[in-house]
């Protein structure tokens, strides 16, 4: 029997073994050979030096990575409570059999197939002070053309715009998904309860998403933490490191300085970051949670 | 004029019309089951007295005021939902108390009637938990509640036991059978289940094909059903309908069925329609079985279902029509086994060619 049960469990570690080495080959590895990078002084051509903690006491002490990391923090909360905002609106709008809605459903969600360059170039057509689409609406109107891309103050919310309008489409979905999870009959039983349109919205439908909700601002806060592609492509962390963003830094750092270990301490001083705001997101809600 | 009063109500879906102009009129605090096979329209009509349907065109009042244009919320109705329909993150107390808070009703009041509730419904130890936490049987009770809180005028059921096992259901009938009494209003619910109706309802209303086929007491749809659809729904065993030619021209008509075998009924002739092909109706208690060759006519047993105090005998003539007569507990009549069948005609029904029933003068 013993024999048959061992058996029966290596059977088990047969199955998800292939999911596990592939896991520990192209996650786990990186992570760990990353942390071991992160105390070397390091090249892209092999040099290693150990320096301890070096790079980390280099970071504590770089007012430009103090700036791409106030840049990143303000550029994700510029755009991730009113992505999950209007895409909430949106799907609660959507959210029906017609025609019309299904046609909005595909709109909303072709911008998220673009790639970052091809939206850049939309938003660089929409943003350019000269000729750009905003600048003809201003002109047209008498006024001057607003240098958005140039302009320190307003570099940033233009990055944010431009991801606003790129991201709607997959928290819409995945809005959609959980609104259709709730079944009809309990709207219904509210109807019969005489729930006006916000109470039930609020007594019912909010709580009904939670879960999704949770995941979306999960999932955008950690993808906004890691933009890039938009600041690179629009304004190269320019003017003046204005809308520099910690990938970016880290980028410019590994590929344009060479010094790979610092790049690497600061990588893991953003999945840090990353880490401490999810699990502090999901410990908030599902806290909540228990004490209802 | 209090109570429920339907007038031609019509709904349609499309160009698929599901009610074609059902008129209904439903007593106080009279107990109404809407009974009739899926897809027949039962659910519609009482989705359209909750108001979650508005109907195409006709009337729908409660004690006098018209509702067919109110929201479901101030019809002065409560519906338990077939399955239940609780809200999931909120607990049993807070179930209860949704419609109570919007409709605006005091604290005082709302935590009082949720006591009382709770104490009839035995589910006062459960009004701090989950609908998740609970079995079906006590979210049963929970979907119930919610509805008696309300104090409604009147209560929709969508087929309140369907959901629930055989033991519980068994319960449950009883359970309603007493909330009714408790209660000071009228209740309809929707059911495919004929027992169910029968046991339950002052009056059976039985809907097929988007109308209202028979209003009446069970004893009354059972005894007297307005047509073949009815005859064929309501009783179990099935009724049975076998084809037959009116012969005599007596004062009670007399048939002839396909085999020969003439049956001598007590349904007046002068109440039948003038053709003469006709369906005879007959009830398995109204078929007793007999020796071969000693009965109105003999037959073929396909199916023997012992009962313990009867025995149900599935029998088929020799022009293949088949009827179910009853023999005594202790038969020892197996399939393939000849029998005769002593035909009771004085107790059985007749059904003209587009379905309409007539029945014996003073039923037997």
């Amino acid at each position: 029997m013993t024999a048959a049960h061992t058996a029966r469990q290596w059977h088990g570690y047969a199955f998800v073994g292939p999911f596990l080495l592939v896991y520990a080959a192209i996650l786990v590895a990186p992570l760990l050979l990353g942390i071991w990078i992160s105390l070397h002084r390091a090249d892209l051509f092999g040099r290693r030096e150990w320096i301890g903690l070096g790079n980390y006491a280099e970071a504590l002490a770089d007012p430009v990575l103090h700036q791409s990391i106030v840049n990143t923090l303000v550029l994700t909360l510029l755009i991730v409570p009113p992505l999950t905002l209007i895409a909430l609106l949106l799907a609660l709008a959507l959210n029906r059999a017609t025609r019309l809605a299904a046609v909005l459903r595909g709109v909303f969600f072709s911008s998220l197939v673009l790639s970052v360059t091809i939206v850049t170039l939309i938003w660089r057509f929409i943003l350019t002070p000269d000729a750009g689409l905003i600048a003809e609406a201003l002109e047209a109107a008498g006024r001057a053309p607003i240098p958005f891309l140039s302009d320190p103050d307003l570099v940033i919310p233009a990055i944010a715009v431009t991801t606003l309008w790129w991201s709607l489409g997959f928290p819409i979905m995945l809005f959609l998904a959980g609104l259709q999870q709730v079944p009809g009959d309990i709207y219904e039983a509210a109807a019969l309860d005489r729930a006006s349109r916000w109470t039930t919205f609020r007594r019912i439908t909010l709580p009904s998403i939670r879960r999704t909700l949770l995941l979306v601002v999960m999932l955008q806060t950690a993808a906004q933490l890691q933009i890039f592609g938009q600041a690179q492509l629009l304004t190269g962390g320019g003017p003046g490191g204005a809308s520099r963003t910690m990938v970016l830094y880290i980028f410019e750092v590994s590929f344009g300085r060479w010094e790979l270990g610092y790049a690497t301490a600061i990588a893991e001083l953003l999945f840090g970051m990353i880490l401490v705001v999810t699990l502090l997101q999901y410990w908030l809600v599902t806290r909540r949670e228990e004490e209802r | 004029m209090s109570g429920l009063e339907l007038v031609d109500v019509r709904k349609s879906y499309g160009s698929t019309p599901v009610l074609d102009g059902v008129s209904l009129s439903v007593g106080p605090r009279e107990f109404i089951a809407f009974l009739g096979p899926s897809g027949s329209g039962k659910s519609t009509l009482l989705r359209l007295i909750a108001g979650l349907e508005v109907p195409d065109s006709g009337a729908i009042s409660l004690d006098g005021r018209r509702i067919e244009h109110l929201p479901p919320g101030e019809r002065g109705v409560a519906m338990v939902f077939q399955h239940y329909a609780l809200y999931p993150h909120m607990t049993v107390r807070e179930n209860l108390a949704f419609g109570l808070h919007n409709a605006g009703t005091a604290r005082d009041e709302i935590a009082a009637r949720i006591d009382q509730a709770a104490a009839v419904l035995e589910i006062d130890a459960l009004l701090e938990r989950k609908p998740g936490q609970l079995s079906g049987g006590q979210r049963q009770r929970v979907a119930i509640g919610r509805a008696i809180v309300k104090q409604p005028r009147l209560f929709l059921l969508d087929e309140p036991l369907s959901n629930l096992d055989a033991a519980l259901r068994n319960r449950t009938r009883v359970e309603l059978a007493q909330l009714r009494r408790r209660v000071e209003a009228g209740v309809i619910m929707v059911t495919h289940d004929q027992a169910e109706a029968m046991t339950l309802a002052d009056r059976i209303v039985v809907i097929n094909e988007r109308r209202i086929q028979q209003v009446g007491a069970p004893l009354e749809v059972y005894a007297r059903p307005a047509n073949a659809f009815v005859a064929g729904f309501v009783g179990s065993p099935a009724i049975a309908l076998l084809p037959a030619t009116v012969t005599g021209s007596g004062v009670h008509a007399q048939v002839r069925l396909a085999g020969g075998a003439e049956v001598q009924t007590r349904v007046p002739c002068a109440v039948l329609p003038p053709e003469r092909e006709v369906r005879l109706g007959l009830r398995p208690e109204n078929v007793r079985v007999v020796a071969p060759g000693s009965g109105t006519c003999d037959a073929e047993t396909i199916l023997v279902e012992r009962l313990g105090d009867r025995t149900l005998i599935y029998a088929q003539l020799a022009g293949g029509e088949e009827l179910t007569a009853i023999d005594e507990g202790t038969s020892a009549l197996r399939i393939g086994d000849r029998v005769g069948l002593a035909i009771d005609g004085g107790s059985a029904h007749i059904f003209g060619g587009d379905g309409t029933g007539y029945h014996a003068e003073h039923p037997a």
